[in-house]
């Protein structure tokens, strides 16, 4: 299935993807049993494309880019291949996979406010940065770079020597920017770096990145449960829920013509200037130690059928191009006789509760 | 933005010092309230049992213990100003001379406690930090809380019994004999701290036996303050393991040893700083202990003496030196911090 996958992807984008993830599995161990916090996700990048990783909280958007990066916590398991510039992440010795963080794999983070060290002056960490991964340089090439990266980001050379304190939550997260990009990473994960931050700020950031990939040709995994960025900022869209890429494909395709029942409720849920009435989707995400059967969706979704609730959805080819896993689109000739009827409300109710 | 530039550094400084003087009043005021409240009058607490009623009279009139308390408090504030802190009763005695000739050792020995604590406690808590729940961990741990909990007579005794022997090493007073009298008769104790006097005589004899004689009260004394330290760095170091900012240096992929010292290990010391200057107060507390048990010469072993004295002129002045001085560390831990910290400038 995968290699099947992998040549649909690369038709459609027609380029040597920077990163292909397949069948990646996250688990975390707990008192209660492995929450499987990313169940199977594959997803490939061309350089300079932006993908939108969209979901509820707690879907294991995060745990996936995290995993990407090898920044998870102890007792986290990771399974499956990431594929990047022609070798497998997660197959490597943890020291080679570390050397290529910062100069291969860029991260930025959520909180901008607290990911830099209050005792360090921001020169201190372009110095840090950059010596890591280009000792030869001297001090004055050093500045010279951190600069241009401060000036990409709208930071005057004035505030080179400022400690982080004197800044901005907008303006660390600039500075964030910056520190990744002075490394020049192919691959940068963005994990929901504007929820921090108002929306004026917000749009700035969007705008950054947006220039980002022009000017450097950076791939870009941009986890967020903002709708709007993904449609403003992205290429490509992969709505996950409950550990699953549940659909994925172009941004217009995608929330144009949803054909998961989760992305049309999430896309629902999105509050704008036209919005009447808040839309919200009854329940919660699934319990990740014990997941349902089936779709993981069904006990939530307003449209479920008996085959949703015993049989996995199987991930097909959605009509104008990428994947969706959902029986409403198919394929036909899987789902059992009688497996169309739709599933009783109290079931939902039921399945909820537990 | 308005920036904020290290020009506020002095500024702050500034501020601090001019605390210190409400910070002395204060202090000042609580030492002379304390000691008024206890029952009775100094004079015949000292003196009551050797001296007939009038003669007490003529002593509490003397020294203005018959004044009215407010004057007595300003006479006292104001002989504070002049650094004239009396006279004892029990040996009549300048009391800022008996602050001088002893203080040296006193200092001598909390510094050397200090550095001891230091020495010790930040290196085995930043290793029972980083190597969290595993077998050295824990015995760090057992280890702090043992040389904290346990109190420090008995510690020196046990030090006395079981490794002065071994090890050859003097289990009372400052120095030797010899040290104290040829020290003295040569004019070489010129800055009245031996342990500085010592060093600039250049004489490795007397060196040595100043050292030797230092060594198990600064260890007693050290032992006492460095189970905080190591609880303290433990607890830092976890922290900052944990910390947004060193998470972020990883996944620019900061080397992991630069991570641990630049960024863990680094800021967990910041609390220890201003830590320091309360432990200071602990020790000044402990050195009592400590200069009791191991005979040493210092302000606590005076201290103790008139106390037992019923001197309360002599026992005022030490404890507002005592006072002193910790208000006066506290303010240069305060600027320390500021230097190393840059958030507390404001």
């Amino acid at each position: 299935m995968s290699i099947e996958m992998s040549n649909a992807m690369s038709l459609e984008m027609s380029r040597e993807p920077v990163i292909s993830a397949r069948d990646v599995r996250v688990w975390y161990g707990t008192t209660r049993g492995a929450i499987r916090a990313v169940d199977g996700v594959s997803f490939d990048l061309a350089p300079g494309e932006t993908l939108g990783l969209v979901g509820e909280s707690g879907c294991g958007k995060s745990t996936l880019g995290r995993g990407l990066m090898g920044l998870l916590p102890k007792g986290a398991k990771r399974d499956g291949e990431v594929w990047f510039e022609g070798k497998d992440i997660l197959s490597m010795r943890p020291k080679d996979s570390y050397r290529l963080r910062g100069s291969h794999l860029g991260m930025i983070f959520q909180e901008p406010l607290t990911r830099l060290n209050p005792l360090m002056r921001i020169s201190d960490h372009f110095q840090e940065s950059i010596k890591q991964h280009d000792p030869s340089l001297t001090k004055d090439e050093i500045k010279q770079r951190a600069l241009d990266a401060l000036r990409l980001m709208g930071i005057p050379p004035t505030r080179y020597r400022s400690y982080p304190h004197e800044f901005s939550g907008g303006m660390r997260q600039r500075l964030m920017i910056a520190m990744a990009l002075v490394l020049k990473p192919s691959f940068v994960v963005a994990d929901e770096p504007t929820t921090a931050l108002d929306v004026l700020v917000e749009a700035q950031i969007v705008q950054i990145l947006n220039d980002l990939r022009r000017n450097f040709n950076t791939s870009l995994l941009l986890i967020t449960h903002n709708v709007g960025i993904v449609a403003e900022a992205c290429d490509r869209v992969a709505v996950m829920y409950a550990g699953r890429i549940v659909e994925q494909g172009r941004v217009a395709d995608v929330f144009e013509n949803p054909q998961h029942p989760y992305t049309r409720e999430l896309l629902r849920s999105t509050i704008s200037l036209r919005t009447t009435g808040l839309n919200f989707i009854p329940g919660a995400p699934p319990d990740l130690v014990d997941p349902p059967d089936g779709c993981r969706f069904h006990p939530r979704c307003p449209e479920a059928m008996a085959v949703c609730a015993t049989r996995n959805p199987v991930n097909i080819e959605r009509p104008r191009g990428g994947r969706v896993e959902c029986w409403l689109v198919g394929p036909e000739d899987e789902i059992p006789p009688g497996g169309k009827q739709r599933l009783k409300q109290e079931e939902l109710t039921v399945a909820d509760e537990a | 933005m308005t920036r904020f530039a290290s020009g506020s550094l002095p500024r702050y400084i500034l501020q601090r010092v001019l605390l210190v003087l409400p910070m002395i009043w204060v202090i000042l005021t609580l030492v002379f309230v304390v000691l008024r409240v206890a029952p009775g009058d100094p004079v015949s607490a000292a003196l009551g049992d050797r001296l007939d009623d009038e003669a007490l009279d003529q002593r509490r009139e003397a020294l203005g213990f018959n004044d009215p308390i407010v004057v007595q408090y300003w006479d006292y504030l104001v002989s504070v100003v002049r650094l004239d802190f009396g006279t004892t009763f029990s040996d009549n005695q300048d009391v800022l001379e008996v602050v001088r000739d002893n203080g040296g050792a006193t200092l001598s020995l909390t510094l050397a406690a200090f550095v001891i604590a230091l020495l010790v406690g930040i290196p085995l808590g930043l290793i029972a930090g980083r190597y969290r729940d595993t077998v050295p961990d824990v015995l760090i741990r057992l280890f702090g809380i043992l040389s904290y909990a346990a109190p420090i007579f008995f510690v020196g005794y046990l030090l006395q019994a079981y490794v002065a022997g071994p090890l050859g090493l003097p289990t009372s007073g400052a120095a030797g004999v010899e040290t104290v009298f040829y020290m003295e008769r040569d004019g070489l104790n010129r800055t009245h701290i031996l342990l500085i006097d010592v060093f600039l005589s250049g004489n490795s004899y007397y060196i040595e036996d100043v050292l030797k004689h230092l060594a198990l009260p600064a260890v007693t004394l050290g032992l006492l303050i460095c189970g905080v330290f190591i609880r303290l760095v433990r607890v830092n170091i976890l922290q900052t393991m944990q910390s947004d900012y060193v998470e972020a240096a990883e996944a620019r992929g900061i080397a992991p040893t630069k991570v641990t010292w630049r960024h863990a290990f680094r800021n967990a010391l910041v609390p220890v700083i201003t830590v320091i200057g309360l432990q200071f107060a602990l020790l000044l507390g402990g050195a009592v202990l400590t200069e009791t048990t191991f005979n040493w010469p210092g302000l606590g072993d005076k201290l103790v003496g008139y106390i037992n004295e019923r001197d309360y002129v002599a026992v005022q002045g030490i404890v507002t030196v005592f006072a002193v001085a910790v208000v006066v560390i506290s303010v240069v831990v305060d600027i320390v911090n500021a230097l190393i910290d840059p958030r507390v400038r404001y």
